[in-house]
């Protein structure tokens, strides 16, 4: 599939966004209002934010993606833009109090959590949906996206240094283990997408056409000498040469290094804000992860080219 | 609404494509676009046409493959592929706006191109490549099965059939009713044994694919030929030496 850049940082971004709004929802300690919590809120409702408004770039027509919000019963993207919504609109009640009065409502930050984990999942069945797929037709999908967004909201959320621990294991502990498990997860996704291709789910050329039970099926000519939609889009074949190099600069920036200041940050007196680095890295890590997730998809129609 | 319709009349309109017969010319994909770019919604673009590296929107593609029997030598087989207008249409069901949608009347699937924001999500939902984005208006493109032509009352009668159906000349293509086991299409599909695109991916199309009937086996090596000597004799035989003289 093609990778493009929109849906990279869209996925990314609103990813952690959201990550960071459940943490929030949680009801972990942050500055208690003011300027402290103003600043927690601009983090996690810009990436949120800046997340969605990247994924209209991706439209044809951004000007009409309001009339996304109609399809909820059916579609996995519409129920991803009305949760969004709604989820921020909750978000936006939950920040006013939390700024201005430094009250942070309980019950609207049970709504916050959930309305964010659901839009990640929303996010992720997007893709996990597809058939047509077979690497993001799988059960893993969703449990990496929400994996991934919790380890990026617990790296925000400790990185302001008022969150200090969870019962008592310090938090940099706790976000050690939330990137961990994240990647032990997309560790297992890369393993079993290996083997679920196309051809093992039966489809080839053969059945694609119809004509397998003649004898082995080649295409001779495309339908036009260039390119189209459908092999621009679906088609896509750049990332794959450089996949396995790419895996391991995702797994070291998103990995190794987070995993190392969370390990300093728990073994030394360095003071918290260190996992906002680790942040930092786990974004940059995540942005190759997410590439490679569109760029090395292999699609159903690509038995026809 | 992009559920599927609950409520249908039992008619599934659609093709019957024959790759027995069908030659490979490409005249029902120009057709296609001739008609489709005038009719239903906007028109079919097409960038850098004259150009070096021309791209556009077609609703209709004919694909040639190769096929290799363990036994005999390679046939080329030409395979037309529009939208199959499936019974489990997976690009309707993705669909954020309410664009797509199947009709419950006849089964065609169809988009609202007002109400396409140009996501592409159904495109991507499509085993077969039967969607496209137009590249000038930004929104998704697919066979309508001619649908302002199959009930056009201003036609005459024997144009109320697909663009594509109505030129192809070696008549590879069929349109009917694939819900009525009596109907024209429906007898040839069991006739010849039609069959499903990717029946694996669910989408339940509804049309249908007949495949190349056997090949009668080639011979080995090319019988020898002989060449009739000219009968010199006759009227015809003086006047072959005469022209010869000329
Ligand atoms: S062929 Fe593709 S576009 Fe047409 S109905 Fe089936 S899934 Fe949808
Ligand atoms: S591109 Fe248009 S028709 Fe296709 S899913 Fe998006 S809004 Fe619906
Ligand atoms: S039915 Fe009409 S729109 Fe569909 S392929 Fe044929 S000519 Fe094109």
């Amino acid at each position: 599939m093609h990778p493009a850049l929109s849906v990279i940082f869209f996925t990314v971004t609103s990813g952690a966004g959201f990550g960071f709004l459940a943490m929030i929802g949680l009801g972990v300690p942050l500055p208690e209002s003011g300027i402290g919590a103003f600043v927690a809120c601009l983090i996690a409702g810009g990436l949120a934010v800046a997340g969605l408004i990247s994924s209209t770039f991706h439209l044809g027509h951004p000007e009409r993606a309001w009339r996304a919000f109609s399809q909820w019963r059916s579609s996995w993207l519409s129920r991803e833009g009305v949760l969004a919504v709604f989820t921020l609109l909750v978000f936006a009640l939950y920040a006013f109090g939390w700024v201005f009065y430094g009250v942070r409502s309980s019950a609207l930050g049970i709504l916050l959590f959930l309305g964010s984990v659901a839009t990640v999942f929303a996010t992720a069945m997007i893709y996990a949906q597809l058939k047509t797929v077979p690497s993001w037709n799988n059960t893993l999908t969703p449990v990496c996206y929400l994996l991934f967004a919790l380890a990026s909201g617990v790296l925000l959320a400790g990185s302001f240094g008022f969150w200090k621990e969870v019962g008592s294991i310090s938090i940099a502990l706790v976000a050690l283990v939330a990137v961990g498990a994240a990647w032990v997860c997309k560790l297992l996704w890369w393993n079993s997408v290996a083997n679920d291709t196309l051809a093992a789910r039966g489809s080839s050329p053969d059945t694609a056409t119809g004509l397998g039970f003649i004898g082995k099926v080649r295409l001779l000519e495309k339908p036009h000498s260039g390119e189209n939609y459908l092999t621009k889009e679906m088609v896509h074949q750049v990332g794959r040469k450089h996949a396995n190099k790419l895996r391991m600069i995702s797994l070291f920036l998103g990995a190794i290094i987070p995993l190392a200041l969370c390990l300093i940050v728990l073994v030394t007196s360095a003071p918290n804000h260190l996992l906002a680095l680790a942040f930092v890295s786990l974004l940059a890590g995540l942005f190759v992860e997410r590439w490679l997730f569109f760029a090395e998809a292999k699609h159903a129609v690509s038995l026809y080219y | 609404m992009t559920s599927l319709p609950t409520e249908t009349t039992g008619k599934k309109l659609g093709l019957v494509i024959d790759l027995d017969t069908c030659v490979g010319c490409h005249a029902c994909v120009v057709n296609c676009k001739e008609w489709n770019t005038g009719g239903y919604g906007a028109p079919l673009s097409d960038l850098d046409a004259y150009g070096a590296d021309p791209v556009g929107s077609w609703l209709n593609r004919i694909h040639t493959f190769e096929v290799t029997p363990e036994d005999a030598p390679a046939q080329i087989v030409h395979f037309p592929k529009s939208c199959l207008h499936c019974d489990d249409a997976p690009c309707v069901t993705v669909c954020p706006t309410g664009a797509s949608y199947k009709r419950g009347e006849d089964g065609i699937v169809l988009v609202d191109e007002d109400m396409c924001i140009g996501c592409g999500l159904c495109a991507w939902a499509c085993p077969y490549g039967a969607r496209e984005m137009d590249p000038v208006e930004n929104v998704m493109k697919k066979c309508t099965l001619c649908v302002d032509r199959i009930y056009n009352d201003n036609l005459p009668e024997e144009d109320r059939v697909p663009a594509c159906v109505r030129t192809c000349p070696a008549e590879a293509r069929h349109f009917g009713d694939l819900g009525d086991p009596n109907s024209d299409v429906s007898k040839l599909v069991a006739e010849r044994g039609g069959m499903d695109l990717m029946p694996e991916q669910g989408t339940k199309p509804v049309n249908k694919y007949l495949p190349p009937r056997p090949k009668t086996a080639a011979a080995v090596e090319p019988k020898e030929t002989k060449t009739k000597k000219l009968d010199s004799k006759g009227f015809l035989g003086w006047l072959d030496k005469t022209l010869e003289k000329l």
